[in-house]
């Protein structure tokens, strides 16, 4: 009896032992492959619009992978014009599970969209592994002049392709609570002197509040910050060089003023986007939020029991009198390398990207905020006063805000590795209120090894 | 075979049944193949192939400039020279030491209380133990990550009405201690109800035979019970040396709230994920997980020699 139980035991085990290490199946799932599939097909050749007629004429399924929710409205405006092409909007989850699905599609060869929702910070993630198509041929250079300079050069690649259209944007600015700042006779900071300012006497006369909490997860703000200070963390410099400087004079700058803040408790660094924080911005613990044009009305929707009490306002200068932001955030629409309608797709990316109907529908019924220059004119978007920021007109301020965003940030070939290291290095140094230039170092050099271990001849 | 047949069966019996039992034999080898063919089809393509590649994996190191190159065994030294996985499998090793024993002990002291007899509300009580896992790992996870919130969670709103300061659950030193408890309360349901079926497998006259003798209810379980327990507790104790190890979900939902606590490489398999899907090293990561199912096997053959000698002395 026992020694039967010993053996199947052992039998058990062994099978366990093999299923701990299918674990890997999912890894060799997506493993596959590695050819680079030979480039472009010989560079930017203009497709005549004679082509392109045709192809528009043509019956065509094409998949669309987004997360922008009921993005359908868009794509039935361009059915509608097309009806030759159908259109299948696809879900495949919000960012980071997106890409990863996409990749190991793109690996796999089967199962890849035609069109991606792609946010700007990955262009050049994906642009590297030649995973985008470039959208010269369809005539997607004439599309420059509708969109607002920074976020037009956030989709062109260093030979000047073109690797997505602009959908949305976050120039960055400050929302904060109006009833909090007159309480405690606060006035709304002009510069990053005074917030500091606002921050110790807020946090001196009510220990519990925080004139803002700086998240230990956000990578997104801090580059957003960087952005902001004129840092250029990262620059492409070739198709196999990159430039990698995280712990210039400027970016120590910017990490010892918020250290100095975070160390004396008058920041709060909790994690952001989940439940606790949520309740945090409905309690009032922050004073304010360092956010994004996309902010206000995502505020609306998750701080429902603090409507009224906010406002908005530009995010204070590191020189009074300056007028810079950076960005936090938005997205563009990308076709897939390999699909096999490409002229059908591009036009779905130009089409719902450019068409003032669709664009007005994206900022309207979506909240996503524009990135053409005609509807950021457009009074009945930007005069809309919002009653949850007591009838401010927010928008028009954020359209302002969105002029001052620096044209020449870039961003890294291995986005996902710089923000996981930013994490475990300054993110860790907020939560442990210990030195974040020292972290920044940390992150530098990490980063470089990453780079350095990928085959990039890196410059510092 | 024929001894109890009669003569006349006899003389014509074997040839024929040897026949038939020969023909039986060889249609039974066929007919059991069959049966197992389709274990082994799914066996072989989702298992041993899968394993085998990434085997073959785990010896190449693809880059984003420069394509895949033969790295040989390159992954591995640098593996075993890894801090961040070594860190990792020294955690789960103490995760295994500590959180394992109290679950399993729970876990025995509920299947004997519930086979005593003496509860009153025996069928609740296994049912209200075994609930918990019957919730996904994810949602329990989820539950008690807000239970622990620093601000309003429950023990935080708690300790607000009392005036004292609550304990910082998602805290650096307590996250292995508030993850331990997650297990334990998702696992000790499982692991009893495998105690207590073993229980109820021990043949009535032993327990007669001890009260004769004169044993009460805690000599019965100390002498008579808990020994008969020991191959369960065995199994026990294996899925639970692959549990610890193989720790992902708890730490990895965790890491929303705490991002700062658990980094990427806070266990083995989350470093896999991490290196999988963040740095695009399917190699390395392919690497990782074949070593960490290195570690497995010798741990749970480890514990299996331990116990089966002293089960033998």
């Amino acid at each position: 009896m026992f020694r039967f139980q010993r053996t199947s035991l052992r039998r058990r085990v062994a099978l366990a032992a093999a299923l701990v290490l299918s674990g890997s199946l999912a890894l060799a799932a997506c493993g596959g492959g590695g050819d680079s599939s030979g480039g472009q097909p010989a560079a930017a050749k203009t497709v005549s619009q004679a082509d392109i007629d045709k192809a528009m004429s043509t019956p065509t399924d094409l998949t669309f992978w987004t997360w922008v929710p009921n993005i359908q409205k868009e794509v039935d405006l361009f059915q509608k014009k097309y009806p030759a092409i159908k259109v299948k909007v696809v879900n495949a989850g919000q960012g980071g599970p997106q890409y990863t699905k996409l990749r190991t599609a793109l690996k796999a060869k089967a199962g890849f969209p035609d069109a991606v929702q792609i946010e700007f910070q990955y262009i050049p993630t994906f642009s590297l592994t030649k995973s985008l198509m470039d959208l010269r041929p369809y005539g997607a250079e004439a599309l420059k002049d509708k969109f607002v300079g920074w976020t037009w050069q956030q989709v062109v690649g260093s030979n000047g392709e073109v690797w997505a259209v602009p959908q949305d944007s976050g120039p960055m600015g400050m929302l904060y609570r109006k009833d909090i700042f007159d309480k405690y006779g606060i006035a709304v900071p002009k510069t990053w002197d005074e917030f500091a300012a606002a921050a110790r006497k807020l946090h001196a006369a009510d220990p519990k509040l925080y004139l803002t909490n700086l998240a230990q997860s956000q990578a997104g703000v801090w580059f957003g910050l960087l952005w902001q200070a004129g840092v250029k963390p990262f620059e492409n410099t070739g198709a196999d060089s990159v430039k990698v400087d995280l712990n210039g004079a400027e970016s120590k700058k910017v990490a010892d003023y918020w250290s100095g803040l975070i160390k004396d408790g008058s920041v709060s660094t909790d994690a952001d986007f989940n439940d606790q924080w949520y309740q945090a911005l409905n309690r009032g613990k922050y004073a304010t939020w360092i956010t994004a044009a996309w902010g206000p009305v995502f505020l609306e929707g998750s701080a429902k029991a603090t409507s009224g009490k906010w406002r908005a306002a530009p995010l204070p200068q590191w020189e009074a009198g300056k007028n810079v932001s950076g960005n936090w955030g938005g997205s563009t629409t990308a076709v897939v390398q390999g699909t096999k309608n490409p002229i059908a797709a591009a036009k779905l990316a130009e089409f719902i990207n450019t068409d003032p109907e669709s664009t007005k529908m994206f900022a309207t019924q979506q909240f996503l905020f524009p990135v053409t220059k005609s509807l950021l004119a457009d009074t009945s978007f930007v005069d809309r006063p919002l009653p949850f920021y007591g009838g401010q007109t927010v928008n028009k301020l954020f359209a302002g805000i969105s002029d001052t965003v620096d044209t020449k940030f870039q961003w890294p070939p291995f986005l996902d590795q710089a923000y996981s290291d930013w994490g475990e290095t300054v993110g860790k140094s907020f939560a442990n209120k210990s030195d974040t230039s020292t972290a920044l170092d940390q992150w530098q050099d990490r980063t470089t090894k990453y780079a350095k271990n990928q085959g990039f001849k890196v410059e510092q | 075979m024929s001894v109890n047949t009669t003569d006349r069966l006899g003389a014509r019996a074997p040839s024929r049944a040897d026949v038939r039992r020969r023909a039986r034999g060889v249609s039974h080898a066929r007919t059991g193949y069959l049966f197992v063919a389709p274990f082994m089809l799914v066996f072989l393509g989702l298992l041993v192939l899968p394993l085998a590649y990434a085997a073959y994996l785990s010896l190449f190191q693809e880059r984003l400039i420069g394509g895949t190159v033969f790295a040989g065994l390159g992954n591995y030294t640098r593996a075993l020279t890894d801090p961040r996985l070594l860190h990792g499998v020294g955690r789960v090793g103490l995760f295994f030491l500590i959180q394992v024993p109290i679950m399993l002990a729970i876990a025995l002291f509920a299947a004997l209380a519930i086979d005593s007899g003496l509860l009153r509300v025996a069928k609740g009580f296994r049912l209200g133990i075994f609930l918990p896992y019957a919730v996904p790992a994810v949602v329990a996870t989820l539950m008690w990550g807000y239970l622990y919130g620093q601000d309003f969670g429950l023990f935080a709103q708690l300790a607000d009405k009392l005036s004292l300061s609550p304990p910082k659950f998602l805290s650096s030193d307590w996250m292995l201690g508030s993850i331990a408890n997650i297990v334990t309360w998702e696992f000790t349901g499982y692991n009893m109800i495998i105690l207590y079926a073993a229980l109820r497998a021990v043949p009535h006259d032993l327990y007669e035979a001890a009260a004769v003798d004169g044993a009460g209810a805690i000599r019965t379980a100390w002498s008579i019970k808990i020994p008969a327990l020991r191959p369960a507790l065995l199994v026990c104790l294996i899925f639970s040396v692959i549990g610890s190890f193989q720790l992902f979900s708890e730490p990895q939902l965790m890491q929303r709230l705490a991002p700062s606590v658990i980094d990427g490489g806070y266990t083995p398999n989350l470093y896999g994920y991490t290196l999988a899907f963040t740095g695009q090293e399917v190699n390395y990561a392919a690497t990782v997980s074949f070593l960490l199912g290195a570690v497995i096997v010798v741990v749970s053959y480890a514990v299996l020699f331990v116990t089966t000698r002293r089960s033998r002395s």
